[in-house]
C-alpha cells in the first residue's frame, strides 16, 4: 500500500516535470535537425543526421556573436553598477543615522510598486536628449538603482550586531573601511543572491532594448532573436538554434546557482 | 582632541551639517538613478496624460484636460485590452495557483532526486520570455506543432491556436500558466517551511489520513502565503505584454484581437507616437496596480497574526 502510493507520488512528478520541461527539451533536439525533418508528421524525437549547420547560419546571417557580446556587457555592467549603489545604500539605510532616515525609506519601498511601463515614455525621452539611443549605456544607465535589492541588503546589514560596528569605529576604521572590509564580506551570501537575480532580469529584459536600439550593432540577445525571427523568416530549426543560444547561459546558471537563487526567489520573488 | 571626531555618532547627538553630510555621501550614487529614471518620469507620465497633441522631441502641446483620459477609455482597443488582461488575470493566475500548490505539495514530500525535480520545475523561471516564447509558437503550430499532435492522438482535430482569434487567449494563457507555476511553487514551498511538524505529528497521532490533513491543517496555515502569491501574481499578469511579441509576431494576437493594457500603451506610444495617449493608459495601469498593492497591504496585516 504505502509502496503503491510512492509510486503514484513519483509518476505524477515525473509527468509534470516532463511537461516543464518539454520546451527546454524540444528546442534542443530540433536545433540539430534538418528543415525536411522538423517539418515531418508524425515528429521525430531525436535528429536522424544531427547537423550543427542552424547555428552555422545563425552566427553568419545575423550578428549572433556581436548580440552575446552585448548582452554580457550589458549583464555584467547592470549586476555591478547595481551592486555598487545598493551597497551604499544599504549602508546608508542600516548603519548611519540621519533624522528623516526611515521616512525616506518607507517613501522609497511605496515607490516599489511603480511599473517600469509606466516610465518608458519619459526615459526614452531622456535617452533621446543625452544621445545614447543605440548605444549601450542606454541599457545600463536606467537599471543602476533597485529598490528592491536595497530593501533586502539593508534587511541583511540590520542583522549583523551593532557591537561589531563600534569596536571597528573605535580601533579607528573609517565607516566606509568598515562596510567594504566587514560588511560586504559578511553579507556575501546576500550580495551573491542579489547579483544573480538582477543578472537573470538583466539578461532577459526585452521592452526596453526594443525601445531604443535600432541598430543590430547594439542589440542584446533577446531582441536580436526577434529580429531575427522577423528578418530570416519562420525556419524553426534556426530559430530553435537561435533561441537555444539565448536560453543556454540562464541554464547552467541556474543549474550552477540553484539554492542561492531559489533562496533569493523565496525571500521576496522576482521583481520585472 | 582629534580622537573625539571620530567617535562613533550616536542617536541623541544634535544634527549638524555634517550628520547629514556622509549618508548624503553614501546615498548619491543610488538617489541620482533613481530621481532621474523612476522619479521624474514617474511624475512627469503624469504631466504627460493631461497634455493633448504633445510632442515627443519639442515637448510643444496643444492643450492642456482629460482629452486623453476621454479618447482612451472610448478607444475600443483600450477596452479590448482592458477586457483581454482581465480574463488573462482571472484564468492564468488561478490556474497556476492551483497547480503550483500541487507541485509544491508533491516536492515537500521525503523524496530522492529532490535536486533534479526542482531544476526541471523552477527552470521555466530564468528563461527569456521571447527565446522560449518563440519554442511555444512552434509547440503551437498548426500543421507540425506538437500540442496538436499530441491532441490528434486522443482524435481531437488540430486546433488553429495563433492564427484564429478564437483561441489565441487560450494559447497566452496555456504559455502564462507555465511561466508562472517555478515562481509561484517557490514561494509555496518557503510558505510549507514554516509550517510546524508537531501540527503533523499531532494529527496522525488522532489518526487523521492525508486528505484531511491537507485541507484541515496545511490549507489554512498556507494561507497567507496563498493570498501573497495571487496578489503578487495578478499584478505581474497585469502586466501581460512580452509574451505577444514571439506568439504573434508583434501583434496583438491575429486580426489585432488580443490587445492588452501593457500592449496599448506600446503601441500608442512607439507605434503611433500618440505621447499623451500612452501616458494617460500608463496612468491607468498604474491605478490598477495600486489598488491591487492596497489589497495585498491589507491581506498581509490580516493575516500577519496567524
Amino acid at each position: 500500500m504505502k509502496r503503491t502510493k510512492r509510486a503514484i507520488l513519483y509518476l505524477i512528478l515525473a509527468i509534470g516535470a516532463a511537461i516543464m520541461v518539454l520546451p527546454f527539451v524540444w528546442m534542443l533536439l530540433s536545433s540539430f535537425k534538418t528543415a525536411a525533418e522538423v517539418n515531418t508528421t508524425p515528429p521525430t524525437v531525436f535528429p536522424a543526421n544531427p547537423t550543427f549547420e542552424n547555428y552555422r547560419y545563425a552566427f553568419e546571417k545575423a550578428p549572433f556573436a556581436r548580440y552575446f557580446l552585448n548582452s554580457v556587457i550589458v549583464t555584467v555592467a547592470c549586476v555591478g553598477f547595481t551592486m555598487f549603489t545598493t551597497i551604499l545604500a544599504a549602508f546608508a539605510f542600516s548603519r548611519l543615522k540621519f533624522p528623516g532616515r526611515d521616512i525616506l525609506f518607507s517613501a522609497l519601498l511605496s515607490m516599489m510598486m511603480i511599473p517600469f511601463e509606466m516610465l518608458i515614455i519619459t526615459n526614452y525621452q531622456t535617452i533621446v536628449s543625452w544621445k545614447l539611443v543605440d548605444n549601450l549605456w542606454a541599457l545600463i544607465l536606467p537599471f543602476t538603482s533597485s529598490i528592491f535589492y536595497t530593501y533586502i541588503l539593508r534587511n541583511f546589514f540590520l542583522s549583523i550586531p551593532d557591537s561589531l560596528y563600534y569596536s571597528a569605529r573605535v580601533d579607528g576604521a573609517s565607516n566606509w573601511r568598515y562596510l567594504w572590509r566587514i560588511m560586504v564580506p559578511i553579507a556575501k551570501p546576500a550580495l551573491v543572491t542579489i547579483g544573480l537575480l538582477n543578472a537573470i532580469t538583466c539578461w532577459n529584459a526585452f521592452l526596453w532594448t526594443v525601445l531604443v536600439t535600432n541598430n543590430p550593432e547594439s542589440r542584446t540577445l533577446p531582441f536580436g532573436l526577434y529580429a531575427f525571427m522577423t528578418s530570416s523568416g519562420i525556419r524553426y530549426e534556426r530559430l530553435m538554434a537561435a533561441a537555444t543560444i539565448v536560453v543556454l547561459p540562464m541554464i547552467v546558471l541556474f543549474i550552477c546557482f540553484r539554492k542561492q537563487i531559489v533562496t533569493g526567489v523565496s525571500r521576496g520573488g522576482l521583481k520585472g | 582632541m582629534k580622537r573625539s571626531s571620530r567617535q562613533p555618532r550616536l542617536n541623541d547627538e544634535r544634527a549638524t551639517a555634517r550628520t547629514f553630510l556622509e549618508p548624503a555621501a553614501f546615498l548619491a550614487p543610488f538617489m541620482i538613478g533613481l530621481i532621474l529614471f523612476t522619479l521624474y518620469p514617474f511624475i512627469n507620465v503624469f504631466l504627460i496624460s493631461f497634455k493633448e497633441g504633445y510632442k515627443v522631441l519639442s515637448g510643444e502641446f496643444t492643450s492642456f484636460g482629460f482629452q486623453n483620459y476621454e479618447t482612451v477609455i472610448n478607444d475600443p482597443n483600450f477596452l479590448n485590452g482592458l477586457k483581454n488582461t482581465g480574463l488573462y488575470v482571472v484564468l492564468v493566475v488561478p490556474i497556476a495557483t492551483e497547480l503550483s500548490l500541487l507541485i509544491a505539495t508533491l516536492l515537500n514530500n521525503d523524496i530522492r532526486l529532490k535536486g533534479f525535480f526542482q531544476t526541471c520545475y523552477f527552470l521555466p523561471m530564468v528563461t527569456s520570455i521571447t527565446a522560449i516564447g518563440l519554442v511555444w509558437k512552434w509547440l503551437f503550430n498548426f500543421d507540425y506543432g506538437l500540442i496538436n499532435y499530441f491532441l490528434s492522438m486522443f482524435g481531437i482535430d488540430p486546433i488553429n491556436w495563433l492564427n484564429n482569434p478564437a483561441y489565441n487567449l487560450a494559447a497566452l494563457v496555456i504559455y502564462g500558466v507555465w511561466s508562472m507555476i517555478p515562481f509561484t511553487t517557490i514561494l509555496l514551498l518557503a510558505g510549507f517551511q514554516n509550517v510546524n511538524p508537531q501540527y503533523y505529528t499531532a494529527a496522525r497521532a488522532d489518526g487523521a489520513k492525508g486528505g484531511r490533513i491537507f485541507f484541515r491543517i496545511t490549507l489554512p496555515l498556507l494561507a497567507p502565503t496563498i493570498g501573497l502569491t495571487l496578489i503578487v501574481n495578478m499584478i505581474s499578469a497585469s502586466k501581460v505584454f512580452s509574451e505577444l511579441f514571439p506568439l504573434f509576431n508583434g501583434q496583438p494576437g491575429s486580426a489585432y484581437s488580443l490587445y492588452t493594457v501593457v500592449y496599448y500603451l506600446y503601441d500608442a506610444f512607439f507605434v503611433k507616437w500618440k505621447l499623451g495617449r500612452a501616458a494617460a493608459s500608463a496612468v491607468i495601469l498604474f491605478a490598477i496596480v495600486l489598488v491591487l498593492t492596497m489589497i495585498q497591504l491589507f491581506v498581509q496585516r490580516k493575516w500577519k497574526n496567524y
